[in-house]
């Protein structure tokens, strides 16, 4: 079939003696949604922080395209192509939200400049400043963000907050995006409203997708393959439908 | 359209404040009223300018808290009056030896300020305030024993020095000083590398996942700064002699961050008015207060320090501080209706004290979205 | 030999200062700038007791009860609106209050350094070195105010609260642990170890100044860092550690003039290498 995008080899991470991710074997192929399920500290949020460079791996490696990235610091890793946005929003606050994209166009080709270009305030400064803003409004519209792009980030409603998150992500080109609980804290309205949007820039931007989530809908909805950890160790893999109905993980989530 | 206009005027403020004080004492000079004493305030309130935003760029942009740019000017001061007067002997153009030794020292000062730029990738916040604390302090004490610079004595500058009798050129020269500093600082804030700086400051953990090299941006803040300050120590070499060390101690940082605070964090219009202020108001003290009353002017330090940051800071004053804000009061006097968190510049509340996120803060949010969000959830499988 | 004595016991002093830094800052997460300008405060409480006629024993309690009045009055009016805010507007606050301290001072006592009228305990040979009789008093109480210090923590319920707070405070508050009052209390023993700390340093130097805590204040915070902050032993380690450098460093005349600068290099150098000195622990910010 199609190209696999991330392929990661027995990764894992251990906190003093305490294994974390334990051997986790994932691929995902281009455009697809893939999802990450578990119960609360089974540890997703640690796997996106091994693919981004937060932490390092123990054991294992990650590939993406078939570039080996392990070892990479988590500036590298995003100009490689792969970014995320976090289960507590983190957010520049005390910055517009247009500001907030433009920073996420901060290192694509296009709008290289110079410090000193800057400094000096030449023509090419004015340019790239309009050019990134046009650039920020036209992400902003796809999440229907365009009119708040003067707010403070943080004067944003929550699920706006979340959008934008993603918003600014995106602005930094990825291949690969990872999403972690994007849905948190939305109502039904806004999460309906959110898969759509996903599907949207999946679409426009030729995205493939790893997400976190934990309404089941959601994942159900969106997902085409999902992986479900439990105690940092893999649990069940494969289509949707059929890893949400395997016994093991039943048992997981509700007990015997 | 008039709209636009207005943005762009609100752009220059800076620039416009600095030349009309320049053009105005230029004219009472021309008239020979200027007196001697106020032309010597003229070149405090020029270095403090320069030091003060140079001070903001790090604190109020990236978030850092320095307590050493005293030891940056310090480094100007010495190295760039030492070589101006060895310049002097070969080129005959005062104006040409300021500038170049204002070059050379900002140059060397910016040196240092890579060297204290290295910890600042490390460490954060109180860390980093007591590393620059002690940088200053070392600098301070190295030149104190450096023959060539007249050890306990000082520099004395009395070659090179700008004579108030006889010479008012001074505080024109550190004046387009100041405002070719205000050129290069608004515009490294107003562009996507400013713009890079105060999302490190708001949240280095999401900056670096979108790609932003902190490393380069920290050690080009602590840089550029830490050379606007060294040419501010030139300055201070031409006006004064002998250059003792003992200015440059952890007080004056102190003064130059009063300023800071006082002005308003990431606001260069604001810091340009305070360090002008605070430098007007030391000048009338020092010729009115003597002995121990002269600690009066710390006192005030103290209470600005206190007052203006527990009032812009404090979460429960938050609401007393939305209703004084002066965009809101400024929307009631004309009437327009604004949107509270409408907000044209790159540095958010200029009252605020950037936060870089803490720890427990984040430990505290995460607790609230497993149980606000997620209550149904079984948790770490049943068993 | 008595070059390493007069180390020590000057190590005590900063131990005792940098104590106070590192539990407050273990616990309130605050680098509590205006900890050093106690010191001056208790000296400043001995000389008027001492000038107004007062016993020197006297002049001991209201140094402490003084001192610890004034910790608890700063953290409630200055701090403890803070909590929650930004840890750089906190700083900018204790060196307001810093300022405010010594400017006060200076005010009402002037800036002259004014000498103290303490007992003179004389100096004793062991061997062939002369060691001052108030060393061995700072070394022999101050090891004996660590050790209870260490135990209180270790062993009653206020000082297992107090662990409890510096792992979580959010967590231990749930657990129904009083952070508010768990906070004062540690500015209050911070306080009182401070007034210890200056009856010590008058017996050595016998004259108080507005600026007589700063400097020591900022060497204790250095050796507070050196030692790994927020661990008591890391405290006493690094504090007599610096004070035996300096005066090593002192007696060594090339040396002597840069002492300052020696110290505040090797806390460069440690932050740099080990930024959670020599017996921290290891804290890492949750992604």
């Amino acid at each position: 079939m199609s190209e696999i995008v991330l392929k990661t080899e027995n990764l894992g991470i251990s906190f003093g003696g305490l294994k974390a991710v334990d051997n986790v074997n994932i691929e995902i192929k281009k455009r697809q949604l893939y999802g990450l399920v578990g119960p609360n500290g089974a540890g997703k949020t640690t796997v996106f922080n091994l693919l981004t460079g937060v932490y390092q791996p123990t054991t294992g490696c990650f590939y993406l395209d078939g570039e080996k990235l392990t070892g990479k610091t988590q500036e590298q890793i995003n100009h490689k192509g792969i970014a995320r946005t976090f289960q507590n929003i983190r957010l520049f606050n005390n910055m517009s939200v247009i500001r907030n994209v433009m920073v996420g166009l901060h290192n694509q080709p296009e709008f290289k400049c110079n410090p000193f270009v800057s400094l000096f305030r030449l023509p090419g400064h004015f340019k790239t400043e309009k050019a990134m803003r046009e650039k920020a409004k036209e992400i902003l519209r796809i999440f229907d963000l365009e009119d708040e792009r003067n707010n403070l980030a943080c004067n944003l409603p929550y699920g706006k907050q979340r959008k934008l998150e993603i918003a600014r992500a995106l602005a930094t080109n990825p291949k690969l995006l990872l999403l972690d609980e994007p849905a948190a804290g939305m109502n039904p309205y806004e999460t309906e409203d959110l898969m759509h949007i996903i599907r949207r820039i999946r679409d426009e931007f030729d995205l493939t997708i790893l997400l976190i989530e934990h309404d089941m809908k959601f994942v159900s909805g969106l997902c085409d393959e999902i992986t479900v950890l439990n105690f940092g160790t893999v649990l069940a893999q494969g289509t949707t439908d059929e890893a949400l109905n395997n016994p093991e993980v039943i048992k997981a989530y509700i007990g015997e | 359209m008039s709209k636009l206009k207005k943005l762009k005027l609100s752009n220059y403020v800076c620039y416009i404040m600095v030349a009309a004080v320049m053009v105005v004492s230029f004219i009472v000079a021309q008239t020979g009223n200027l007196p001697r004493s106020y032309s010597n305030l003229l070149v405090q309130i020029a270095y403090s300018i320069i030091l003060a935003v140079s001070l903001n760029l790090v604190v109020g942009f990236l978030g850092e808290l320095s307590l050493g740019h005293a030891g940056f000017m310090c480094v100007g001061a010495y190295v760039g009056s030492y070589l101006a007067m060895q310049l002097a002997e070969v080129i005959d153009n005062k104006l040409i030896v300021l500038i170049l030794s204002m070059l050379i020292g900002g140059l060397l000062a910016a040196f240092f300020g890579f060297l204290v730029g290295l910890p600042a990738l490390r460490l954060k916040g109180d860390y980093l305030a007591i590393v620059t604390l002690a940088f200053g302090e070392i600098v301070r004490t190295v030149f104190k024993n450096m023959s060539v610079f007249g050890k306990a004595m000082g520099l004395s500058t009395q070659a090179i020095k700008y004579d108030s009798r006889q010479d008012t050129s001074l505080y024109l020269v550190s004046f387009i000083t100041v405002l070719v500093v205000l050129f290069f600082v608004q515009n490294l804030v107003r562009s996507k590398h400013g713009r890079a700086i105060t999302a490190i400051r708001d949240n280095e953990i999401a900056a670096k996942a979108m790609g932003i090299n902190v490393t380069f941006y920290k050690l080009f803040v602590f840089v550029i700064a830490a050379f606007f300050a060294g040419m501010a120590g030139v300055i201070y070499g031409h006006y004064t002699t002998p250059v003792l060390y003992s200015f440059f101690s952890y007080n004056y940082s102190i003064e130059i961050l009063v300023m800071v605070v006082l002005g308003g964090m990431a606001s260069i219009n604001g810091s340009i008015i305070a360090a002008a202020l605070i430098t007007f108001i030391n000048f009338q003290l020092q010729s009115h207060l003597s002995g121990d009353l002269a600690a009066l002017k710390y006192l005030i330090y103290a209470l600005i320090l206190i007052v203006l940051v527990i009032f812009n800071n404090a979460p429960k004053l938050a609401p007393i501080k939305d209703k004084l804000s002066p965009k809101l009061l400024f929307a009631k006097i004309t009437g327009k209706k604004r949107h509270p968190g409408d907000i044209r510049s790159d540095a958010g509340d200029w009252r605020v004290i950037p936060t870089k996120i803490k720890m427990d803060e984040v430990l505290s949010v995460d607790l609230q979205q497993n149980t606000e969000f997620t209550p149904d959830k079984p948790q770490k499988g049943g068993k | 030999m008595s070059t390493i004595f007069d180390g020590l016991s000057l190590g005590a002093i900063y131990a005792l200062i940098a104590l106070g830094y590192t539990m407050v800052y273990g616990i309130a997460k605050m680098l509590n700038f205006a900890h050093g300008d106690i010191i001056m405060v208790g000296a400043y409480a001995i000389f008027t007791t001492l000038a107004a006629g007062g016993h020197i024993g006297l002049a001991l309690v209201v140094a402490v009860v003084v001192c610890v009045v004034f910790g608890i009055v700063i953290e409630k009016v200055a701090y403890k609106p803070l909590r929650g805010s930004s840890p750089l507007a906190v700083l900018i606050t204790a060196i307001g209050v810093s300022y405010l301290l010594q400017s006060v001072a200076q005010i009402i006592f002037g800036a002259k350094a004014q000498t103290v009228s303490m007992v003179s305990f004389g100096s004793m040979k062991i061997g062939s070195a002369e060691i001052s009789i108030a060393s061995v008093i700072t070394l022999v109480v101050g090891a004996v105010i660590m050790a209870g210090l260490t135990l209180f923590v270790r062993n009653t319920r206020t000082g297992r609260a107090m662990q409890a707070v510096s792992e979580d405070k959010g967590a231990a508050q749930l657990m129904g642990i009083n952070v508010n009052r768990i906070i004062m209390i540690t500015f209050a023993i911070g306080s009182a170890l401070a007034a210890c700390a200056s009856i010590f340093y008058l017996m050595q130097i016998p004259s108080t100044e507005p600026t007589l805590g700063s400097m020591p204040g900022i060497k204790a915070f250095t050796a507070a860092v050196i030692g790994g902050i927020g661990s008591i032993p890391g405290a006493m380690i690094g504090g007599v550690l610096l004070g035996v450098v300096e005066k090593i460093c002192l007696s060594i005349p090339v040396l002597a003039p840069y002492t300052t600068a020696v110290e505040f290099a090797i806390l460069i150098l440690i932050l740099l290498v080990r930024p959670i000195g020599l017996l921290g622990k290891k804290r890492r910010e949750k992604v």
